[in-house]
């Protein structure tokens, strides 16, 4: 036995770069986002459940919270976090699951674009999903606990958080479609690494409803922005290196 | 056979003895040779092992973060055994820092767990570091399982990043801030001067040793364990 463990080496992969890629990098980022938001519109598999899972999770938290008027007020920015998390990861698990199991993935892989473009067109449509749950679940608690959560301010610290979210979501569900019980995986491996957006997000939005002055909550959305911005160079970076087969 | 050279074994078992009696001292002054605290006596002596082992996790994590570069750079086994090594270890320590914290609080704070920044985001640091773990455990190819939790050591450090910041950017925590300045009213901070002050510095000089010498211990170990698998996969095809 000549080799031994530690001096062993993984084979690289082989990067033949384009000189310059074919397909301008926005329009590939495009396509990706376009051909998910067809795909679901037609098979509307993943916003369906997404909705119901949506609407029963709050309906368990009212029962379980037993919720009288202060109580509402003080968990609703916590039932809104809680349900856009797990209802995110219903569909971020879905998002390149399916890809993968219909073969498609590879198929997109082979294409001569830029593997961040792809990460981005994808990130960009599980965003698009998560926003409109987050809305219809914005709408849905306005309506049930009776707290108006249509404002702008908080709109916008929902987009922040959702942004971060689905960065590390995409980055790691694509990790898991490749796990043993992948299902379990992702929540495991994506709760602690989302928390430092969600932290922020969670606090920066019980202060804007509580209708907190500026110096509360400015702080905290002004770390959300930064975390998110972390978060998606290191998932620019990182991608290539998930994805290559 | 393992192919280390005697004088390396040498070294380590060398460091190995250091370790041990570096840690006899820290320990004889911690309980010894410094005095008790003003105001908080005989409780405060565990902050040198609380803050030397979250140095520890903390050398562990952000090594870890250079291996999964390193690796993704070269794709060299031995870096992802040592990105594993540190995570191992890092874990304990760190654990060892939330038990020690935990046995100060209750007669400091007057509760074992209080859910405050500091608190929260040094169990996420924990959490995020058992999910790789986890995952490793979880993928079956070993190529594809070295290049994500290449990937996944890198974005756990996050976590660890979160903890460091979040106690001086959050003016509502009562952990209290040793180095650097703080927004908040810390309950239970100490002046770090005199013997105090030397007591630390020769703990978390010792920490980072014995944290140096598990990890080396690890990687050897882990080198073993696979020359031990590779060896039953030869018997197996001999048979």
């Amino acid at each position: 036995m000549s080799e031994t463990a530690h001096s062993k080496t993984d084979a690289k992969p082989k990067r033949t770069r384009v000189a310059r890629p074919v397909t301008p990098y926005w329009r590939v980022v495009r396509a990706v986002v376009w051909k998910d938001l067809r795909a679901e519109v037609r098979s509307r598999e993943m916003i369906n459940s997404m909705i119901l899972f949506t609407l029963m999770t709050v309906m368990v938290f009212s029962i379980a919270l037993e919720l009288d008027r202060e109580a509402r007020e003080s968990t609703v920015t916590g039932v809104l976090w809680v349900t856009i998390v797990f209802a995110g990861i219903l569909g971020l698990g879905r998002s390149l699951a399916a890809e993968k199991d219909r073969g498609s993935l590879d198929a997109l892989l082979l294409a001569p674009i830029d593997r961040s473009a792809l990460f981005f067109g994808k990130m960009i449509g599980n965003l698009l999903f998560v926003l409109v749950i987050a809305l219809i679940l914005m709408l849905l608690l306005t309506i049930l606990f009776n707290i108006s959560l249509m404002k702008p301010l908080l709109l916008a610290v929902v987009v922040l958080g959702c942004v971060g979210f689905t960065t590390v979501g995409t980055l790691l569900s694509s990790m898991s479609v490749y796990a043993r019980a992948r299902e379990a995986m992702l929540p495991i491996i994506l709760m602690p690494a989302v928390l430092p957006v969600l932290i922020f997000a969670v606090r920066s939005s019980a202060a804007i409803l509580e209708a907190k002055p500026r110096a509360d909550w400015f702080p905290d959305v002004q770390l959300l922005a930064v975390a998110d911005v972390l978060f998606i160079a290191a998932a620019y970076a990182l991608f290539d290196f998930v994805v290559e087969e | 056979m393992t192919d280390y050279s005697p004088q390396r074994t040498k070294i380590l078992q060398g460091v190995t003895i250091a370790a041990v009696v570096l840690f006899i001292i820290a320990i004889y002054l911690d309980l010894f040779w410094v005095g008790p605290e003003k105001t908080q006596g005989e409780a405060q002596r565990i902050f040198y092992v609380h803050l030397g082992s979250f140095l520890g996790s903390f050398i562990s994590f952000g090594a870890t973060v250079w291996a999964g570069f390193a690796y993704l750079r070269t794709r060299n086994v031995s870096w992802d055994i040592f990105g594993l090594a540190n995570v191992e270890i890092g874990l304990g320590f760190a654990a060892i820092t939330i038990v020690t914290g935990m046995t100060w609080a209750r007669p400091i704070w007057n509760t074992w767990w209080t859910w405050e920044p500091r608190l929260t985001s040094v169990a996420i640091m924990w959490l995020a570091y058992a999910a790789y773990i986890m995952l490793r455990s979880g993928i079956e190819d070993p190529e594809r399982r070295r290049r994500f939790a290449a990937v996944y050591g890198i974005v756990a450090f996050a976590s660890v990043l979160f903890t460091i910041i979040i106690i001086r950017v959050r003016p509502d925590t009562i952990h209290p801030v040793v180095a650097g300045p703080t927004q908040a009213d810390p309950e239970g901070g100490f002046s770090v001067t005199g013997r105090i002050r030397d007591t630390l510095f020769f703990n978390l000089f010792t920490f980072a040793v014995i944290t140096v010498v598990l990890v080396w211990h690890r990687i050897r170990l882990e080198n073993l364990s696979q020359q031990v698998q590779w060896r039953k996969i030869q018997v197996l095809s001999e048979l």
